[in-house]
């Protein structure tokens, strides 16, 4: 093996970068995150949280873990389970409805309107900054930073391989491949 | 194998019972089983094979980890990020040896004799070891050749890999001299049966080729073979029992099902790791040990150490990729030695490390978020990153004791594991950031990372060694001050830490003590 694989990331095709696109543009070209990912309608399916309840934490989990290479699908993917998570405790279920209740509060206070229909991030994430100290904050990221890393499907975004014994490891794949030390 | 496998009588007053299969209770159990002596190893985990590990940073953990309720308090970083999880360590047969990384490298000299080599530090517990580097020399080369350490016994080093070679193109720019891919048990050829390293990545879950030295498919299948010794999984033990005289006779452990089993014993050691060994002897207290087991001295479960740590991760124009090969890929030592002009005493190593992606989310910055935190992980191919592990300050007050409230499954109050970094700990971790950025810096990183602690990896010198029974909770055997048929077999028994990783020490002092207590039984002692 002497090829490097200079960076396993997914290369971007016209395709995935025309699914990507609303990524790639300036950031004043975007009509706010909130609109998009904010939808409602991508929760019609929710049971027992509201759809705005899961478009508000859809979009907490955006601005919590910014990654502009990630579509909304995955942010959706990870607090996708705190609607079924609310309808089997009822503890669960009033902490989210408080805390988004509260997140809603504070964005009014600042900004006279519900958090996901604030246009830009810095201005939700001064909101998020005024409830990281409270419980409801601190459950919503500790999981993500499990729910939302965790998706095998999003590894390549950021180069990373995953498991490697089923492939042999990588002593034939790239191990000590690093070709731009300076030599001592 | 041609013996079948051994099926000791629960009342069976002869057999040596051990609890705890990892580098210590995994080893000292082969020892005894190799000298005929009957042995029940008690492991609180399940029983894994090769084939079960997974590739796979969380499945793995929620495999592995001892994740029952622990408690963290203290003022160190640890107690924030995990308070519930102040130990990232194995519940399973093999223990921690199935985790560790597979640095495999002896104390200094100096290291047995902290207490005369660094003097009185305001605060520190320190005492010299009631041993010497030259009475555990021949241990040591027993050690590593079991483990088959590289470097040693004509056993080549392992070739270093992407995020080793950042380290070293930094470290020799900076003037740093002792850099090579350490001495691992890790195999850089097939040896004893396994076979030679793949460069897989995931040595902390795990190691899917073998070669790397573990207990589990080691001392245990060798010490199974002799037909003296029988392992019980799942098997949690609860309390020791004594007699009127004080001698140790059974434990009582939970069983599979949740069951108390009561497995007598002619003599018992403690390797339940820092933190599960206090726990049991203080969980075993009696009328005629009100303060628990072995505790004469008041030292059960005090001078807590887990070294000073701290990493350092550095983000590159162009691609890393530290994850593919060997986790703990290479060391530089040249910080190794007691050099008290930096400000502090003991010395540290700079070993590299790295985290999958999944843990670097939620290691790298614990508690973080927003795009200072994930620019970071955008940066995740192009990422090197080094561990920094020396020795800290043993202080009375950092301890293991029984939670006032929290119980386990079994109704058996957990851990509280109490810390508060000594001065000189942080003075030397500071060193070691520095040292670590200089090195990165030096060959163009574009940023740097100093990321706190993890969940404490190396739990050591809470049944501590010592010449004197008042200072201390074991002799030099390992063997306790109070009941001379009780002995601690793991990283507990450690009177100081050094700067070095334990696991090798832990090995050979095993080794030591299993000739020892043959010697004992021998005599008739126990």
């Amino acid at each position: 093996m002497t090829s490097r694989k200079i960076d396993p990331r997914i290369k971007v095709t016209r395709r995935n970068f025309l699914q990507s696109s609303a990524a790639a543009l300036p950031a004043g070209a975007l009509v706010a995150g909130g609109a998009t990912l904010g939808a409602e309608s991508a929760w019609a399916q929710a049971s027992t949280l509201t759809p705005h309840t899961m478009a508000t934490l859809t979009l907490m989990a955006r601005d919590i873990y910014p990654h502009d290479q990630i579509g909304d699908a995955s942010y959706r993917k990870a607090v996708a389970h705190w609607d079924t998570d609310a309808a089997a405790s009822p503890a669960k279920h009033s902490m989210i409805n408080d805390g988004v209740a509260q997140l809603n509060a504070e964005s009014k206070k600042r900004f006279k309107a519900d958090y996901v229909k604030l246009p830009d991030e810095a201005s939700r994430v001064t909101v998020l900054k005024a409830i990281e100290a409270h419980p409801f904050f601190k459950a919503v990221r500790a999981d993500l930073v499990v729910s939302l890393y965790n998706q095998h499907d999003l590894w390549p975004k950021f180069g990373y391989e995953g498991a490697s014994a089923q492939l042999g490891g990588y002593i034939h794949r790239g191990f000590n491949d690093i070709d731009w030390l300076p030599t001592a | 194998m041609t013996n079948k496998l051994a099926k000791f009588d629960l009342n069976d007053d002869s057999v040596f019972v051990i609890i705890g299969s990892g580098a210590g209770g995994g080893t000292l159990g082969n020892e005894l089983a190799q000298k005929g002596v009957k042995v029940v190893i008690l492991e609180a985990g399940a029983r894994f094979n090769i084939p079960d590990f997974v590739n796979d940073e969380w499945p793995s953990f929620q495999q592995l980890a001892w994740t029952d309720p622990r408690v963290a308090s203290g003022s160190w970083q640890v107690a924030k990020d995990f308070p519930n999880l102040p130990a990232w360590i194995v519940k399973a047969v093999g223990g921690t040896s199935i985790h560790w990384a597979g640095a495999s490298l002896r104390f200094g000299e100096w290291e047995y004799k902290a207490k005369t080599t660094y003097g009185d530090i305001k605060g520190a517990n320190l005492l010299d070891w009631p041993i010497t580097l030259a009475e555990m020399e021949p241990y040591y080369a027993n050690a590593e050749n079991r483990m088959g350490v590289n470097g040693t016994n004509g056993i080549p080093h392992l070739p270093g890999n992407n995020n080793f070679k950042v380290m070293q193109a930094g470290a020799t720019k900076i003037g740093y001299k002792t850099v090579f891919t350490g001495n691992m048990a890790i195999n850089s050829q097939p040896r004893d049966g396994r076979g030679s390293c793949e460069q897989i990545g995931f040595c902390f879950q795990g190691c899917k080729s073998g070669a790397k030295w573990s207990t589990l498919y080691t001392e245990i299948p060798k010490g199974e073979a002799t037909g003296n010794l029988e392992v019980r999984p799942l098997s949690q033990a609860i309390t020791i029992e004594h007699d009127a005289s004080g001698k140790v006779t059974a434990v009582v452990y939970a069983d599979a099902k949740g069951v108390m089993q009561r497995q007598k014993a002619r003599a018992i050691a403690v390797a339940g790791n820092s933190i599960e060994s206090p726990r049991l002897l203080l969980n075993s207290a009696s009328s005629k040990y009100p303060d628990g087991l072995a505790n004469s001295s008041g030292q059960v479960g005090r001078n807590y150490m887990r070294h000073t740590t701290g990493s350092v991760y550095a983000s590159f124009e162009r691609p890393v990729h530290m994850y593919r090969g060997t986790t703990m890929a290479g060391i530089i030592r040249d910080e190794s030695t007691n050099n008290p002009k930096r400000g502090f005493v003991g010395g540290y190593e700079m070993e590299t490390i790295s985290l999958g992606l999944p843990f670097a989310a939620a290691f790298f910055q614990p508690g973080a978020w927003g795009r200072d935190f994930t620019s970071k992980l955008d940066d995740y191919p192009n990422t090197a990153g080094m561990w920094i592990i020396g020795e800290d300050m043993p202080q009375e007050t950092n301890r293991v004791t029984l939670d006032g409230t929290l119980k386990d499954k079994f109704g058996m109050k957990v851990a509280n594991v109490h810390f508060d970094d000594h001065p000189n700990d942080i003075a030397m971790r500071k060193h070691g950031y520095q040292q670590g950025t200089a090195v990165y810096q030096a060959i163009g990183a574009t940023r740097v990372s100093e990321v706190p602690p993890y969940p404490s990896t190396h739990n050591l010198g809470t049944n501590r060694m010592s010449a004197n029974a008042r200072d201390g909770v074991v002799n030099k055997y390992g063997q306790t001050h109070d009941i001379k048929n009780l002995f601690i077999s793991d990283g507990s028994q450690f009177t100081t830490g050094a700067g070095v990783n334990p696991t090798l020490t832990i090995v050979a002092l095993a080794v030591r003590q299993g000739d020892n207590i043959a010697g004992m039984m021998t005599r008739g002692e126990i």
